[in-house]
This record gives structure tokens, C-alpha cells and sequence, in this order.
């Protein structure tokens, strides 16, 4: 084949020429051309290496469905693997490489699985590579992984940005073909807000490639005057370059706009691709018909294409894929592309017609041309590039010297989006393909898609489609006629599934390379189901995702099986219609703005003490606050943990959950929400609280505190601050909607502080106006209190430490000026700001617990509160299942500390729990370390741990078994509490 | 029903805005209810095939729990109503 | 036919028309000792197993579909034994030693490829988590590593080390899980079951169970009845509405989960990799494309498909966790229908119905469970006792308060 630039014909701007390179050979091209169509022009036609047998390729398609012209766009971290030449707009600039082949796409050392074919039939692998057991891993599969893949992902951060957006309509028109641009027309003169997708970079589908005329103009000038009247529309969205992927629940179809791909340096300003979410009262499919390739000997030869593809590059893009072009047809439609190309000056050697009963067509342009009646092709030859075929008729074989072939199989209708939902394509006996099936009023398939070919019939479809759902939604109905079309294409033809005969490979799938054989191989061994057939096979599972190789399969199988293709049916359409990024699909959500950052209304007094920071769910939390000198964090940890212990220490407790309880019946709600007592709760007190699940598994803890006979102030813990608001609600709303409760979250409002360690009063009661003496304001006190200045705060007597604390809550704009008086009041008593880190340690050392131990599988007992646990209360969340025998057993894990014995040996969290000299088993498993740490305070490391009937075992000693880090220690079980056990510090 | 919910509060919005909850049906029971009944409230599920009652959380808009009946297999929604005003009407 | 290099020559240099079929496609019989509901792994391998180990003679698989046409074809092929509690850790190690003797055991390539599991933690709690688990399989001799950031960055220097929102910590490793091909173990299953005398019954849908006095006796099916001797269940998905036609009440909802998988790419990622923080998997089939998935859609649902803001949810994470994903193309995505437990863990029980034995409850893990599935169900309907891998499994545990809650979350089942 040669391909070459027609002189005159075509939709290209001759005027701009566009250098480019392919496997880094310089072309130039033309603005409006594809990659496909500009290498084709420069002859280029040996594109791309096949998935499994390597063998030489070219274009198959001009369109979304090219399985074969697969190449690599871009360079460095722009690197777009597996685009198809076909739809990749060209740009001056643009470097494309070929793929799967070494050392280079001419010469391909891969090919040599050609030679092995017989040998590498369908499912070849499940049946071997199983002896010796272990070369599969070592020898066999590093094999047959080398080999996968057709590009190369760079796998290296995107420069480029991404959005996503929504977008409401009327109608959304999928497609600007025919039926799509009369539908639009029609609609959008209604008063419709209608929304035109497109996924070509230029507007008017098939039109673009038609020859005849519609009215006076010719097809493309038609499909000008539609969209420049459209465009004058404001309420018709013209959307080129937007492929709709998806059609999901309730019409909302999911599109992918690429906004900057045909350009050599995006703006940064602009995403390169946008991804829309397009909620559309109606949509009309008007995605076309495409093409069917033929089934025969050496089909997949670089030079054979279908016919249509070889229309729509002399038609559309003005080039000729040969001088010498043979149509290989079962159908009339063929004979017209042959006219086409004849009126254009290229040279027509054949056409082959598989019917032997074809009418006789007595068109102008092809009176010179050989017509063979009753033929099939059954051979190609030329190497990387067609140059004869070999066609037989009767008995009789026959060579033809030629450049190119175009098949022509037939139509199959583009129903992907319609299928996407559950409704299985129906078989059409008239039109021999699969057509959509009828899936309700929210989508209606229009024009070709729905198998309605000729061109005034695309055009009166999508008129009167358009004008029904006008007419269903409300609007005044208009009518648009199109004018009248010239000479139309007669589609008809005689389904053909496979050519007999054939000399060489007949491919049905071309870029996984199975062919018609494999089939029949997958039937023999059982596997006739269609969608057995695919998996099996591999047919349709490449990234064309059987576009062109579905409806043949369906037939081949049909034929072998001797049934109707209706029987066979056709393997799933699912999303995505063509390949979608990870990266619009992603959005602006990736990088740093994976995910919302929260930061505490003292944030900023904690960057000035040099905190370092750490996430804590959505959170930034200070972890602990060097100082100078301090190399590591065990270092400032310490110093803050002795501190709080023997002066005062700030921690910035903000980021707990904070909701503000009011109503009559509060009492009596929180009362049921948590296991303990609430209801007596005496105002201007505090009372820990823990908040079971309905399974009687600990969900949650924190405090309440009650500031008035209907008012309440609770904290959650800061993991479940959302989780414990949305379970409130559920209660209030839908379990115990009688109950007269309101509340709110006020986590972001409050600014909240503990001052904790011996010294906490001097340094609170410096900054306080009331009396906050142990007497007026002892242990588990909450009150309202006046700052000095004036500002209302909050204070409540409680402790996360088990020193002397206090917690002070002050509206969030006023919290780092507060932090900062509270620091400068406990600067004589040697405060110091501490983080999570020392927190934790002090919290552990009193036996304090967090979720560390909460996993959501502890109950109350099982921690240390089961005589908590309210056995007055009438009905709690979670009182009655907590009683299963399972979850009182009395071997379940309870809480206990744990000591090493050897004072220097250290425990880590995670570790499990041995009795000494027992063999490490999942059945000698005693439990395990939730929490560990140092504790500075004792010198040596200290954790709680889960072990079973662990309560009954202190003084036993246990191992620590740590076998991630092949570590054993010797631990001796005791009370979890560590530091002050009879608790005299916090209520001095 | 996966991409667009009516809030009766709120209007059309994104199935983002919305978490579910789980079957709407069940009944909390009586606090001196049978063991088996209250089993059956936390464990089982009628997990039908066709019409459901489920509740969801219009979680990023009113924060109401609502009453989404729809089909398990279509996905097709039959009606969205405000949880509490179902609870108080006995009618679940 | 025997499967091997051998005969792959031999049948080549004939054209390959020597072939005989996988499996045969009988009549049903009026009677079966056992019929099995449910032809994809668990059913297929149950009657593997019942028909290899434990010498049931006459065995059908009833499958309304075709056979594998469930989830064994439409999940992302992980195979693991990395989990948390006693109750499931013994049974998925059980599962991964079936695993790597199958195909030899099957004589059918199912491309077990044991390329690692990575669990990526990205915080303290994350952390000590980690090791806990690591911990728990080591209990139950199975080998885990943590590896450290360093570590990670140069294996794996793909993942966002730089600009992370949540930094990469560590990893726990374990070497011997991987993927496996999702189909040709639903084939293999067959084909084995197939040799062993089962009869494999497609587009044989059961519409009913009959029973006398009691006790199971046969089902009705879209092939008219068929008595049995004994039924298992094994019909995840839909189990519901299979265990109804019994009376069966169930802990159980149905979720649809999407999986999806990008266009075939050079070989790029080696392990499978698993995102701390967030519920994101990823793999590299053999044949190049991206295999990963993320959470289900969270609504009860019986269609295998689901919606665009999970879908976008999904290459969120993907993208956060490797953000040279960003350009890489998602070719098809698909949904399955999971039977989501109220604790996450499955199900392999008898009921409290005479002959009737129950396998569901598989949430996420069905496809890495399939052999153990099927041996310890087998194992159950066989003796009428239950395989000490499977102990902790039984449908009575949520009455009697041993869930097996590897995420403690409690018993909502669009949480696990």
C-alpha cells in the first residue's frame, strides 16, 4: 500500500503544516488531521506490533476503535502509553513512539511467536507450565510477564492538573452526526437546555466523511451552517472533545472533556482533561454505526482496513491509503466507498463481493472497475506492507496485485451506553447485528445507532426523537426538517461471519490476536458460552474491548454452534466506552489535597513553640515540642512528660469532639446513648462517659458535663467526633423521635486546653476571676468562668494525665491569645507546652485508655468499667447484647499493665502474649499489647495489654513475643495503672 | 439511586452528600423484648431482591436520616421521605 | 485429558483439533447424595473436594448461569493469608497452602503468582496495628516482614513519597500472597470436578427447596426437581434469597463492589499494594493491565454494577497512593454482588435445618477463600462435622456473641 495526500479533497487546513515525529522520524501533517491520518499521508504504514504473536500492524479504523495503531504520546512525566493514533489530534510537536516490539518496531525479535503459534493456542497456559512445580514462579511466568503490557507507564508525578464539574440539562445529545445535530437543532429551537457531546475534536460525526449532498451543500458545509445556528443557542452547550464513558442511576452520565491534549504545552491555568458529570432529564444515543471488519486469511496485514475507514481518510482528511485499493465487501455499501475513492483519482483493482447474487451497480466512476461476484479473499501477502491478495471463487484461486484492502462486514450499531445498565443488547434479524434494547424513557437511541443507516433517516430520526422529548417535557413543540439528502449509501448486505478458506491467520480480535481457529478451539473444549469463549480467548478483552471483534465472535460461534447469533448473545458492555485517566476520573483530590486539612483554632500557638505536628485523621495535632538540644522525639517527650508531672505542662486538646446537647428530654437521651448513669447528672459536673454499640461493644468514650437541667456539653474522642454525631442523630431521629433533644457539633467553636501537673491551679487561678480552689471547684467541676478581661470561658476539672487539670475552653478566635497568657502566667511555675506523644505516655501510665484499646471488639469489662455499666437503667444502646454468653465469658481478654522484669528490656505495641515456655501457636496465643511506651517517670518501659482472663494473672509473668522483630521479653502482669495507683494527685 | 438523591429537605442532590445507615425496616425492640427479637434487630436481614426501605444520612446537607425506598436490583428510587416523621408515624 | 507440556506439542502439531471438552454437560439425574447450589469457585470447589477427599460419589453442581459466572470472574484476584483474629487466620492460611499446591493438585495452570502483598500503614495506630497482625500470623507460623519507609521508597519508588497527605510509613509484607487467574480457577475447579464424576449443571436455576417432615429432600429448579441427599448452599450474592426459599434468616446484605482494570501497560508494579489510608488495591495481571478496586458502594443491591461516585472515589485513592497512576487509562470497570456479613467474616455452617449446610458471608475475601471453601465445606457435609480450620465460622456466632470483627466495626455490614 501507499498511502498519500490527495490533492484536493478533504476537511484538513492545508495551509497549516504540523511537524511531528513517529518512533523519532520527522513528518509534517496538517491542522485537522489525526496522527493516524497524518502518517498515513506520509506512507507510514507499519504502526504497531500485536499483544501476543508481535506481528506487523497498521490501521485498522479511523475511529475509537482501532485496536492495532496503539502508540506512546509524550515524553518524560507527560507520557501517555496505549493512545490511539486514530483519535490523538495532531499538534505541531507531537512525539509519538510505537510500542511492544524490540529492538525496533521494523525488526521485532518478538515476532518469533508467530512462528510458535500452534503451540500458543487459546488458553494454551492453563494447561501447561505446571512441571516442575516451582519454575513456574522462577522460570515460566517472569517469562510470560516480560511479555505483557503494550506500553509503558513512566509511573512518575502528573505536572498536569485535572477538574471535575457538574452539568444539568434537558437533553443530552450523545453524538454530532446526523440524527445528533437535527435532534440538537430541533431541541435547542424548543427552548431545551440541551447539552451536544462529541467526541471528536470537531463537530459533525459521520457527516464529516460523507460525499453526498443534503440540500444544496455538501455534507460537512451542512453540518457548518447546523452548528453555526446552534451555536448562536444559548441554551445549546456544544461539547467537542468530550466522550461520554458511562451512563449511571438516575441519567447521570459520566463524560471526560479533554480540554488540553491536543496541545503541545498545556496552560497551567487549564486542566488537560476535565471530567463532567452530566445530569440529563432525557438523552438521545446518537452514537452511529461502525463498521465491521471481515474474518478472512491475512486480514490483519498492514494495508487492510475497513472500508469506511478508508472513506472517511480521502473523504474527511484528504488522504488515499493506496494507489491500488481493492474492496472487499458483503454488502453494497463497499461500492460506494470504491466510488468515493475512484472520483478522487485513486485507483480501484477490485472490488470482491462475497455475495454471489450481489446487484449489479452501474455507477459512473466504477465502470472500470473488475467486480468478482461471489468471491472471498482467503490470503494477503507483502510482508510489513499488503501488496497482492489472494481471492477464491468457485474452486478457482486468483492473486491481485494491491495496496490496500478495505473491508466492509456490515454495520453494528454503537450501543455500548445503552447496555452499560443491565439491558442485554436484542438480536435483529433484519439488520444481522445486535441492536439496543429498549431502556426506558431516560435514554432513546437515535439514527444509525438504533439502525437506521441512511443519511434523511438519521436526520428525520433525530428530529422527531428530539421533538417528542421536547413535547414530554413541556415545551412548545417546533419541527425541523432537514433538506433533502442526495445520493444516500445503500447499507444493506448478506452477513458474513468467517470467509472460508483461509491460507493464513484470520484474526477476529486483532490486537490480542486470536482468531477464528481459537474459537472453534474454546467451543471444542466446552467453552462455547460466549462470555466463556472471551475469557478463554481473550476476544474483546484488548482495549478496544471487542468494538470490532464482539459482533463477529457472536457470529462465528453462532455459525460453529449452528444456532442463531440471537442464542449466542454478546459478552457485557460495561464502562468505561473508551479509556478514561486515573487522572480525570481523580480530579483536583491527589497530593496534598487527598483530603481536607484540619487545623486546631491553636495552631498557630503551637508552630510559635516549635511544635511538630502530626496527622491525626483529618487533623494536624502538635506531637511534641523540641527544644534546643533535644535530637530526637523521646527526648522532648520526656522532659514534657517530668514536667507536667512535677510543674505544669499546655496541651492543646481542640481536635475532641465537642457537641452542645439542649432540650427537656436531654437527660433522659444521653441517659439511653451512654452505659452509664447520665441522668443525675448534677449540674455544673462532669462525668466520664462510655457509649456502647448496639452489639454491647464499646463504640466510644469521653465526658459530659451539664450546665444546666437542659443542658449538656459532651466530647467525643477525635477519630469518632463525626461517627459519634451521625449515631446521635440516628438515635434522636429515628429511634426516639419523641424525645424533646436538640444538639449541635461545636468542635471547630471551641478552643480547649488542659493545663495539667501540680502547679495547674497557681497558673489557671492567675488568669480566672472566680474561685477555682479545690473546695469551690474540686474534681469533675464544668462551669462557666470569667477570664480576666472579661471573655466567658469554660472550665471543667478533669484529667487525661492523673495530675491536678484543668480544661479550658474559650471561642476559638480567642484561643492561641489565651494559650499565650496561659504560658506567659505558668512561666514562673516552669510550664511547658506539651504534644500527643507525652500525652499518650502520661495517659499510660495511669492506665488511662484510648482507642488503641477500644478496637471494636472490647466491652466495658474487658477494659477494666464493667461495674460501669448501668444495670438500673431500664434500656441503654447496647444493654442487651452485651449480655451474650460469648461477650462474658470469663476467658476473654481483659485489661492489664505489663513490667518487663529485665528493667532495661522494652515492649512494643502489637507484640502478642505467651505463657513462658509455651510454643507459639494461634491456640497458646494469650493476647497482646494495645499501648506501650517509656515512662520516664519510672525509668523503664511500661503498656496495657489484652490478656485472657487477665484480671485473675497479676504477678504472673508472661512473654512478650514480638516476632516482627524477633524479640521475646519477660513481662510481669499487674494492675494497669502505673504512676500514683491510689490517685492522690488528681483531686488535690 | 447510586448517583442523584431527592432530600425532601434539600432537593436533588449528589449521592456524595449521603451515607447509608441500612435497612429501615427493622424496629428497635423493647428493652424486655425476647433475646431472639433482639438478635434479630442487630444480626438479621431481610436483604430482599426488588423493594427495600434503607436509611440514609443526608450527611453534608441537613443531616436528616431519610427513608429511601427503592428497588435492589433497578436501583429505581419509589420515594425519599424524612426518617423521624416515618418513626413517629409508626409507620415503619 | 491429561494437561501438560507434552500434550500442548503434541495436540499443536495436529492443529490442535485433538481437544477434548473441560467438562461435560449432562442431563440432571432425579438424584444426587449431594447437590451443591452455586456453580463459581466455592460450589465448584466444595464438589472438588467432597468428590476427591472425601469419596461422595454422586454430586451435582447446580449453577443458573453459566459456571463461574459469579464473583470467581469478576474480583482482583488477590490470594492472602494476612489477617488479624483466630478466627480467620488459621483458615486463610489453610486456604493459601491449597493454593500453592493447585495447580498440580488440579492439573490446570491457575497462574498462582505469589509476588507479595504489601499493607501500606501510614500513622502510629496504623503502625502498632500492623504488627499485631504480623504477630497473629506468626502465631499461626505464617512468615510477615515490616518494612520501613526507606525500605519501600526503593522498592517501590512509584508510590508518593514526596507530597503525601498522609506519608507512607511502613509496610507490612507478606511474601507468599499474590494473584492468582481468577477464571481458570473456576475452571480448574470444574474440569477436576468434572473427572471426578460431578455432574455440572448450567443455566439450572433453583427456584425452590423441598422439604418432608422437616428435612431437606431435593430442590426445584428451572429443570424440574432434583432430590438430593444433602444441599449446600453455596450461592454467594445472593444467598438471601436462596436461604428464603428454606425459611433461612440470615445475617447478611447484599453490597455490589467494583473492581476495575486499566489498559495493558510493560510490567511496572510487582506487588500487590494496599493503601493505609484508605481501602485501596492494586495488582499487575499477566497480561499487563492495572487490577485494583476499593470499597463497595455502601447500599444494598443486587445489580452487578455500580455508581460514578464510587468510581471516582476509587482513582482518588489510586492516585493519592501512586500518583503516576494519574495518566495511566482505566479500560472497563465491573461490580459484584457481595454477601456483606454483620462481622465481615464468612459463613461455612449447617443450619438448623436437617442436610442443609451453608456457605456465604465472604464480603471481600471470597476469591483467596476459594480452596479452603471448598475443602472445609466439603469437610462439613461429608462428616457432618466441622474442619478445625473452619471452627470459628458458624452462623450461630452472632446469637452467641463470638463475632469475628477484623475491623471492628460492628455489625453494620457496609462498614466492613
Amino acid at each position: 500500500m501507499t498511502g498519500y495526500r490527495l490533492p484536493n479533497s478533504g476537511l484538513v487546513d492545508r495551509a497549516a503544516t504540523l511537524e511531528f515525529r513517529f518512533d523519532g522520524k520527522r513528518f509534517t501533517g496538517h491542522a485537522g488531521d489525526t496522527l493516524a491520518s497524518a502518517l498515513l499521508a506520509n506512507d507510514q504504514l507499519l504502526l504497531a506490533r500485536s499483544f501476543k504473536y508481535h506481528r506487523p500492524r497498521g490501521l485498522v479504523t479511523a475511529g475509537v476503535s482501532e485496536p492495532n495503531a496503539l502508540m506512546t504520546i509524550g515524553s518524560g512525566a507527560r507520557t501517555d502509553a496505549n493512545t490511539r493514533a486514530t483519535v490523538a489530534e495532531l499538534y505541531a510537536g507531537l512525539e509519538a513512539r510505537s510500542q511492544n516490539n524490540w529492538p525496533s518496531l521494523k525488526h521485532d525479535v518478538g515476532a518469533l511467536n508467530n512462528l510458535l503459534s500452534p503451540f500458543l493456542s487459546a488458553g494454551f497456559y492453563y494447561k501447561t507450565f505446571m512441571w516442575p512445580a516451582a519454575f513456574w514462579e522462577k522460570l515460566y511466568e517472569p517469562l510470560i510477564r516480560r511479555a505483557a503490557g503494550l506500553g509503558r507507564a513512566v509511573l512518575e508525578s502528573d505536572p498536569e492538573s485535572y477538574e471535575k464539574c457538574w452539568t444539568h440539562c434537558d437533553l443530552l445529545i450523545v453524538g454530532s452526526g446526523p440524527a445528533g445535530l437535527s435532534a440538537a437543532l430541533t431541541a435547542g429551537r424548543a427552548g431545551l437546555r440541551v447539552v451536544l457531546a462529541e467526541q471528536d475534536f470537531r463537530l459533525g460525526g459521520a457527516l464529516l466523511s460523507e460525499t453526498t449532498t443534503i440540500g444544496e451543500q455538501t455534507a460537512p458545509a451542512f453540518a457548518e451552517t447546523v452548528l453555526s445556528e446552534l451555536g448562536t443557542l444559548p441554551n445549546v452547550t456544544l461539547m467537542p472533545r468530550t466522550t461520554v464513558f458511562g451512563w449511571y442511576d438516575d441519567n447521570v452520565f459520566g463524560a471526560v472533556e479533554r480540554v488540553q491534549k491536543h496541545v503541545a504545552q498545556p496552560l497551567a491555568k487549564l486542566p488537560v482533561e476535565r471530567l463532567w458529570r452530566i445530569a440529563a432529564k432525557r438523552a438521545l444515543l446518537a452514537t452511529g454505526a461502525e463498521e465491521r471488519p471481515l474474518v478472512f486469511g491475512g486480514n490483519d496485514r498492514p494495508g487492510v482496513m475497513t472500508a469506511s475507514a478508508i472513506g472517511t481518510y480521502a473523504n474527511r482528511f484528504g488522504v488515499a491509503a493506496g494507489k491500488s485499493v481493492a474492496i472487499f465487501t458483503n454488502g453494497n455499501a463497499g461500492y460506494r466507498t470504491a466510488e468515493d475513492l475512484a472520483r478522487q483519482g485513486v485507483g480501484i483493482t477490485a472490488i470482491i463481493d462475497t455475495r454471489a447474487d450481489a446487484p449489479s451497480r452501474s455507477a459512473e466512476a466504477l465502470k472500470d472497475v473488475r467486480i468478482i461476484k461471489g468471491a472471498g479473499i482467503i490470503d494477503t501477502m507483502g510482508g510489513q506492507r499488503l501488496n497482492k491478495l489472494v481471492f477464491e471463487r468457485s474452486g478457482y484461486e486468483e492473486v491481485i496485485a494491491c495496496d490496500a484492502i478495505g473491508m466492509s462486514g456490515g454495520f453494528n450499531p454503537v450501543i455500548h451506553l445503552a447496555c452499560q445498565r443491565g439491558a442485554r443488547p436484542v438480536w435483529s434479524v433484519e439488520l444481522d447485528t445486535f441492536v439496543a434494547p429498549d431502556v426506558g424513557g431516560g435514554l432513546s437511541i437515535v439514527g444509525a445507532a438504533a439502525g437506521r443507516y441512511s443519511l434523511s433517516a438519521c436526520l428525520a430520526d433525530g428530529a422527531e426523537k428530539a421533538a417528542t422529548i421536547a413535547a414530554d417535557l413541556g415545551f412548545a413543540a417546533t419541527s425541523y426538517e432537514a433538506p433533502a439528502v442526495g445520493e444516500e449509501v445503500d447499507p444493506s448486505f448478506t452477513a458474513l461471519w468467517y470467509v472460508p478458506g483461509a491460507k493464513s491467520k484470520a484474526f477476529v480480535d486483532f490486537q490480542n490476536d486470536v482468531q477464528a481457529r481459537d474459537l472453534g478451539l474454546a467451543l471444542r473444549e466446552g467453552f462455547g458460552h460466549v462470555e466463556h469463549a472471551k475469557r478463554y480467548t481473550t476476544n474483546g478483552m484488548a482495549t478496544d474491548q471487542g468494538k470490532l471483534s464482539g459482533v463477529n465472535a457472536a457470529g462465528i460461534l453462532a455459525g460453529m454452534r449452528g444456532v442463531s447469533p440471537a442464542e449466542v448473545g454478546i459478552t457485557t458492555f460495561r464502562p468505561f466506552y473508551t479509556p478514561v485517566s486515573f487522572g480525570a476520573l481523580a480530579g483536583t483530590a491527589r497530593d496534598m489535597h487527598a483530603a481536607p486539612k484540619r487545623v486546631s483554632p491553636l495552631h498557630g500557638w503551637a508552630e510559635r513553640n516549635g511544635a511538630v505536628f502530626v496527622e491525626a485523621g483529618l487533623w494536624y495535632r502538635s506531637s511534641w515540642f523540641p527544644r534546643e538540644g533535644e535530637k530526637t522525639w523521646r527526648q522532648a517527650t520526656d522532659r514534657e512528660v517530668l514536667n507536667v508531672r512535677e510543674n505544669v505542662g499546655l496541651c492543646d486538646v481542640s481536635t475532641l469532639g465537642k457537641i452542645e446537647v439542649f432540650g427537656s428530654d436531654a437527660a433522659e437521651f444521653l441517659n439511653r446513648l451512654y452505659c452509664n448513669p447520665m441522668a443525675k447528672l448534677p449540674i455544673g459536673k462532669a462525668r466520664y462517659g462510655l457509649m456502647l454499640r448496639e452489639d454491647g461493644i464499646v463504640y466510644d468514650d469521653g465526658t459530659v458535663s451539664r450546665f444546666g437541667e437542659n443542658h449538656f456539653f459532651v466530647t467525643t474522642t477525635t477519630g469518632l467526633a463525626a461517627g459519634v454525631l451521625s449515631h446521635m442523630e440516628y438515635c434522636a431521629q429515628i429511634l426516639w423521635p419523641e424525645l424533646d433533644v436538640r444538639f449541635t457539633s461545636v468542635t471547630d467553636q471551641w478552643a480547649q486546653m488542659s493545663i495539667a501537673g501540680p502547679k495547674a491551679r497557681d497558673v489557671v487561678q492567675a488568669l480566672v476571676e472566680d474561685d477555682i480552689s479545690n473546695k469551690a471547684f474540686p474534681y469533675l467541676s464544668a462551669g462557666v468562668v470569667t477570664l480576666k478581661g472579661g471573655l466567658k470561658a469554660r472550665l471543667f476539672r478533669i484529667s487525661f494525665s492523673g495530675e491536678l487539670a484543668f480544661e479550658l475552653a474559650v471561642p476559638a478566635s480567642f484561643g492561641e491569645s489565651v494559650a499565650d497568657a496561659v504560658m506567659e502566667a505558668g512561666r514562673a511555675h516552669g510550664i511547658c507546652a506539651y504534644g500527643l506523644e507525652a500525652l499518650n505516655v502520661l495517659r499510660l501510665e495511669k492506665g488511662y485508655v484510648t482507642h488503641a484499646e477500644f478496637d471494636g471488639r472490647v466491652t466495658p469489662d474487658d477494659a477494666g468499667f464493667g461495674r460501669m455499666v448501668s444495670a438500673q437503667k431500664l434500656d441503654f444502646i447496647g444493654k442487651r447484647l452485651s449480655t451474650r454468653y460469648g461477650l462474658t465469658a470469663a476467658d476473654r481478654m481483659q485489661m492489664v499493665g505489663l513490667k518487663p522484669v529485665e528493667k532495661d528490656k522494652t515492649i512494643r505495641a502489637g507484640a502478642h502474649l505467651l505463657k513462658e515456655g509455651a510454643k507459639p501457636s494461634t491456640i497458646n496465643d494469650q493476647g497482646y499489647v494495645s499501648s506501650a511506651s517509656f515512662s520516664p517517670v519510672l525509668d523503664h518501659d511500661i503498656a496495657l495489654a489484652f490478656l485472657k482472663s487477665g484480671r485473675e494473672r497479676y504477678g504472673e509473668r508472661i512473654v512478650v513475643w514480638d516476632r516482627l522483630k524477633n524479640e521475646e521479653t519477660v513481662a510481669e502482669v499487674c494492675e494497669p495503672v502505673f504512676v500514683d495507683t491510689q490517685s492522690t494527685k488528681l483531686k488535690v | 439511586m447510586a448517583s442523584l438523591i431527592h432530600c425532601p429537605h434539600c432537593g436533588i442532590r449528589p449521592k456524595e452528600e449521603f451515607t447509608v445507615r441500612g435497612d429501615a425496616s427493622l424496629v428497635r425492640p423493647e428493652p424486655d423484648a425476647s433475646d431472639e427479637a433482639w438478635h434479630e434487630y442487630v444480626h438479621i436481614r431481610a436483604n430482599p431482591r426488588g423493594r427495600t426501605r434503607e436509611h440514609w444520612q443526608h450527611l453534608y446537607g441537613c443531616r436528616r436520616f431519610l427513608v429511601v425506598e427503592r428497588d435492589t436490583v433497578t436501583h429505581e428510587v419509589y420515594s425519599v421521605t424524612d426518617g423521624a416523621a416515618a418513626a413517629r408515624g409508626g409507620s415503619r | 485429558m491429561r494437561y501438560s507440556a507434552f500434550a500442548l506439542v503434541k495436540q499443536a502439531l495436529q492443529g490442535n483439533r485433538g481437544w477434548t471438552p473441560a467438562w461435560r454437560e449432562p442431563q440432571p439425574k432425579p438424584h444426587y447424595d449431594v447437590i451443591i447450589v452455586g456453580g463459581g469457585g466455592h460450589g465448584l470447589a466444595t464438589a472438588y473436594y467432597l468428590a476427591k477427599e472425601f469419596g461422595v460419589k454422586n454430586i451435582a453442581v447446580l449453577e443458573k448461569g453459566y459456571l463461574g459466572s459469579g464473583n470467581v470472574g469478576r474480583n482482583t484476584t488477590i490470594v492472602r493469608s494476612n489477617y488479624l483474629l483466630p478466627g480467620n487466620e488459621p483458615f486463610y492460611e489453610f486456604s493459601l497452602k491449597l493454593w500453592e499446591g493447585l495447580e498440580q493438585d488440579l492439573n490446570y495452570n491457575v497462574m498462582l503468582s505469589q509476588r507479595g502483598i504489601i499493607n501500606l500503614f501510614h500513622n502510629d495506630a496504623d503502625r502498632d496495628a500492623h504488627i499485631r497482625r504480623g504477630n497473629a500470623m506468626w502465631m499461626e507460623g505464617v512468615p510477615a516482614e515490616m518494612l520501613d519507609r526507606e525500605t519501600l521508597k526503593k522498592m517501590m519508588p512509584f508510590l508518593n513519597f514526596d507530597h503525601a497527605r498522609f506519608p507512607i510509613m511502613g509496610g507490612l509484607l507478606q511474601k507468599r500472597a499474590g494473584t492468582a487467574r481468577h477464571d481458570a480457577v473456576a475452571w480448574g475447579f470444574a474440569r477436576g470436578a468434572d473427572r471426578h464424576g460431578v455432574d455440572l449443571i448450567q443455566h439450572c436455576e433453583v427456584t425452590g427447596i423441598r422439604r418432608e417432615n422437616g428435612v431437606v429432600v431435593g430442590v426445584e429448579t428451572s429443570r424440574g426437581f432434583i432430590g438430593c441427599g444433602k444441599l449446600g448452599l453455596a450461592a454467594a450474592g445472593n444467598t438471601s434469597v436462596v436461604g428464603q426459599m428454606a425459611g433461612l434468616k440470615l445475617p447478611i446484605e447484599s453490597h455490589v463492589l467494583q473492581a476495575f482494570v486499566t489498559e495493558g501497560l510493560k510490567p511496572c508494579i510487582d506487588h500487590v499494594i494496599t493503601y493505609g489510608a484508605g481501602h485501596f488495591y492494586i495488582s499487575q495481571s499477566d497480561k499487563g493491565g492495572l487490577v485494583f478496586g476499593a470499597e463497595i458502594d455502601g447500599f444494598s443491591s443486587y445489580a452487578q454494577r455500580g455508581g460514578l461516585a464510587t468510581v471516582e472515589h476509587v482513582m482518588e485513592e489510586g492516585v493519592t497512593m501512586i500518583p503516576g497512576l494519574s495518566r495511566v487509562r482505566v479500560l472497563r470497570s465491573w461490580g459484584g454482588v457481595m454477601d456483606m456479613s454483620m462481622d465481615g467474616s464468612p459463613i461455612i455452617s449447617r443450619t438448623d435445618i436437617d442436610n442443609l449446610y451453608l456457605n456465604c458471608g465472604w464480603c471481600y475475601g471470597g476469591f483467596k477463600a476459594t480452596p479452603a471453601s471448598g475443602f472445609c465445606f466439603a469437610h462439613l457435609i461429608a462428616k457432618g462435622e466441622t474442619h478445625p480450620a473452619a471452627r470459628f465460622l458458624r452462623l450461630d456466632r452472632f446469637e452467641r456473641g463470638y463475632p469475628i470483627d477484623e475491623h471492628g466495626a460492628g455489625p453494620q455490614p457496609n462498614l466492613h
